[in-house]
């Protein structure tokens, strides 16, 4: 009896773990960023990269919206999505915000170097412990916020042309 | 012209598995106690096939063939040629070719080298490693083939990342594989035992040197890892705990437990059905490893391109692994009364098993911890080197105690007899630990306790080496392997409490001056190489202490193909100690950022899992002699 119930057990664990394994395979894909929207941003807490200070909710509500990057130089998929970031600069009404995650210093200041510096402020996350207060798992990922610090919408993996249109139209809305 | 002739290769090799099985299988009804020549005929073909079938896919990198999508992505023409070759198996299809290489060829040789145990242990063994033979040659053929063919052909390629161009990563991937992918054998040869009942000392003996040898692999494979991480990433760290790391501790952790409950099996025949969850899971957890590593599921600095659908095969293959072996082994199982004595060699090799399941679920958390609470509560999480450095280092302390005082019992049962003498070792250990304390400098309590339980080890086998001086048992190996695992133990200790490490910006021609080192920044060249082009500083550390100079060029590197900058660390290595400088520039001034580093006993930490490793391949040397 005790065999079969060790038996039991032993294979509900491994349905449990496939099971899992499963579900996560096809989490990323089927990852529903739609009910982070509306959801407000508390807590923020991010150091600055290269000045002493901390980025807090203030410096999030300076313009009507902000665009919060997440990246590092060691990322290929961040280089891909970099020209739109850089595009974004030039829209009025929004204020992009990089995090630098798990990164080291020296190689995300080349990194701005060579492919511009979209940012109007870097916030470091050596650690990348901040970062999953914003969901983050893995980069690149992008939140849009309004000015009540409200989410609009969370980008998952590089932003595309597509991304980059529905952030254009949203920031000229107003 | 080589994609059809790699792809008709890899399906005769398919057909070639579906034969031996089929006559693995007659050999086993027939009355005829040996394995029938064919089988060993058909066996030497498939494994001549599938290492032709891996040289034509270096030829088509070599001659940079990019009517293969393999070599279009993973290759460029102006590679120097060595990259060209280990570019082969620097990317998934080509490694997964790799995979069944090593699957093909252990096959082979098992059947070859294992001759005096009996033919249905043999055909059983056989036909379970052509089943995942067949299995990984379909996922290469169908899903991840490496002579796939692109039309039109590129001109060119698009290149390797140039952070893998490495002598070290080169070699680290065949080490790994030979390390997990050969735990194959054992796995099989379980299967098999468990279908033949052909249990207890000869089943150890028969599997004995294959743990060995694939663990020598699997340790030297881990290394080359590290070596390349510390010296390529350029951050002067040489352990992550990066997910793709993990994924190749966890089969290390099963296979370091296997080795040790297979000593108690052939001495003493017991232990055998733990012995046959070990083969299983140090195989699955091999597996597991593959497809966290390949399916994307896990983000990490290194994994692979991601792809489901590769995921998904993968994770069918690995669960019908699981439930043929666990439900075969549930079949089998018998619950055996062990009755071991407290005080026993048999116990302590239990507890060091104890340890290493310990290691191994807390590592095997950390790592799959985020894709649960993903999947379960929809939270995203991280968990990084705190929470291993929290949960498994006070452990240590504990398990290099009961490693030092291990050997020294006796089978079956002892006295405490040699408390008198652990005593005396232990205050000698704290009295080595203050004295470093006293003329260096303090640590953590922590840390205390790690320095003074590797002393306590490596004291320990020293006294141990010093008894079996003239023994010929083979437990010098054991002794090797232990005494320098405490040396690693020792050294990592000290590396983490004495490194030291400055950050400035300077410009050429300047002189920085801190603690006892002058850095001063004395040339910039730019020079050009094959398929990269470098500026390379030159600074001279001077030590003004001991009035000793070293010069030191880092490099940041410009690769074209693809567009790629990397930061390639100068080190200055010594015996005692490593000096490490990394330079990048800064935007738009004269200046570069430097990064000065100093590890101590970074060499010997090296050269200390490169004598745990030797301690394993000198055992199979021995076992050789013996004839098994």
């Amino acid at each position: 009896m005790q065999k079969k119930i060790i038996e039991i057990i032993v294979f509900f664990l491994i349905i449990f773990f496939i099971g899992v394994f499963f579900i996560g395979l096809n989490k990323s894909s089927i990852y529903d960023t739609n009910n982070l929207a509306g959801q407000k941003l508390t807590n923020i807490n991010l150091k600055h990269f290269s000045e002493n200070k901390l980025i807090s909710e203030k410096d999030l509500k300076e313009k009507n919206f902000t665009l919060i990057n997440f990246w590092a130089s060691w990322c290929a998929p961040c280089r891909e999505e970099h020209p739109f970031l850089l595009k974004l600069k030039e829209q009025k009404n929004i204020k992009l915000i990089g995090v630098n995650f798990k990164d080291n210093k020296n190689n995300a200041l080349n990194f701005i170097k060579n492919f511009g510096d979209p940012y109007d402020d870097i916030a470091r996350d050596e650690f990348g412990k901040q970062s999953v207060n914003f969901g983050i798992y893995g980069i690149p990922e992008s939140i849009l916020i309004n000015k009540e610090l409200i989410i609009i919408k969370k980008f998952i993996g590089p932003l595309s042309n597509e991304d980059f249109n529905f952030i254009k139209r949203k920031v000229n809305q107003l | 012209m080589l994609s059809n002739l790699g792809n008709t290769i890899l399906f005769i090799n398919i057909f070639l598995g579906f034969v031996i099985i089929y006559l693995s299988f007659q050999n086993i009804k027939s009355k005829n106690y040996v394995i029938n020549k064919n089988v060993y005929q058909l066996c030497l073909l498939q494994s001549t096939f599938i290492i032709v079938s891996f040289l034509i896919l270096i030829t088509a990198f070599v001659i940079s063939d990019f009517s293969l999508i393999s070599v279009y992505q993973n290759s460029h023409s102006l590679k120097p040629l060595f990259y060209k070759i280990s570019g082969s198996w620097g990317n998934h299809e080509g490694s997964l070719l790799l995979w069944v290489i090593i699957l093909t060829i252990f096959s082979f040789l098992f059947l070859l080298l294992n001759k005096d145990h009996p033919h249905n242990y043999r055909a059983y063994t056989l036909i379970s490693q052509n089943i995942l033979i067949i299995g990984f040659l379909s996922f290469t053929l169908f899903n991840s083939n490496p002579f796939s063919s692109i039309s039109p052909i590129p001109k060119e390629g698009l290149g390797l990342n140039p952070i893998l161009q490495d002598p070290a990563l080169a070699i680290h991937p065949p080490l790994l594989y030979i390390g997990f992918v050969g735990s194959s054998i054992y796995f099989s040869a379980a299967i098999a035992s468990m279908l033949t009942n052909y249990s207890g000392r000869l089943f150890a003996r028969s599997i004995k040197n294959w743990v060995l040898i694939s663990w020598f692999f699997q340790t030297v494979g881990i290394l080359a890892g590290s070596i390349w991480a510390y010296y390529e990433l350029g951050w002067g760290g040489f352990w992550f705990w990066d997910p793709v790391e993990n994924a190749s501790l966890l089969p290390w952790f099963a296979m370091t437990a296997l080795i040790h409950s297979l000593i108690v099996l052939e001495k003493r025949s017991v232990f055998y059905f733990w012995v046959i969850i070990l083969c299983i899971l140090t195989f699955v957890l091999s597996v597991t490893g593959t497809f966290l590593v390949r399916s994307g599921i896990l983000n990490s600095v290194h994994s692979f391109a991601n792809d489901p659908s590769r995921g998904i095969y993968i994770l069918i293959f690995l669960s019908l692994l699981i439930f043929v072996s666990v439900f075969i082994l549930f079949r089998k199982f018998k619950t055996i009364n062990y009755d071991l004595n407290v005080n026993s060699r048999e116990t302590f090799i239990l507890i060091n098993n104890w340890f290493m399941i310990f290691y191994l679920v807390t590592v095997l958390l950390g790592t799959v911890y985020p894709i649960f609470t993903e999947v379960l509560i929809n939270q995203k999480v991280s968990v990084g080197p705190p929470f291993y450095n929290t949960v498994i280092i006070p452990v240590v302390v504990i398990f290099l105690i009961f490693m030092s005082v291990g050997p020294k019992v006796k089978w079956i049962k002892d006295k405490f007899r040699n408390l008198n003498v652990l005593f005396k070792i232990l205050l000698f250990s704290i009295l080595i630990n203050l004295l470093i304390v006293y003329v260096f400098k303090s640590y953590s309590l922590i840390s205390n306790f790690i320095i003074i339980s590797s002393i306590f080890l490596i004291i320990s086998s020293l006294i141990d080496l010093y008894k079996n001086s003239k023994n010929r048992d083979g437990s010098k190996s054991r002794i090797l392997s232990h005494l320098s695992f405490g040396f690693l133990v020792f050294f990592i200790g000290l590396n983490h409490n004495f490194s030291y490490e400055k950050d400035f910006n300077l410009k050429l021609g300047e002189k920085k001056f801190f603690d006892n080192y002058s850095l001063e920044f004395k040339d910039l060249q730019l020079e050009e190489f094959q398929n990269y082009k470098s500026v390379i500083g030159e600074f001279k550390i001077h030590n003004t202490n001991r009035n000793l100079e070293k010069f030191l060029y880092p490099e940041i590197r410009i690769y074209e193909n693809p567009s790629t900058l990397t930061y390639e660390a100068s080190i200055r290595t010594g015996l005692f100690k490593d000096y490490y400088l990394t330079m990048s520039n800064i935007d738009r001034s004269d200046y570069y950022n430097i990064k000065f580093q100093k590890k101590p006993f970074m060499m010997m930490i090296w050269i200390s899992v490169i004598f745990v490793s030797l301690g394993g391949l000198i055992r199979v040397f021995k076992n050789a002699k013996k004839n098994y």
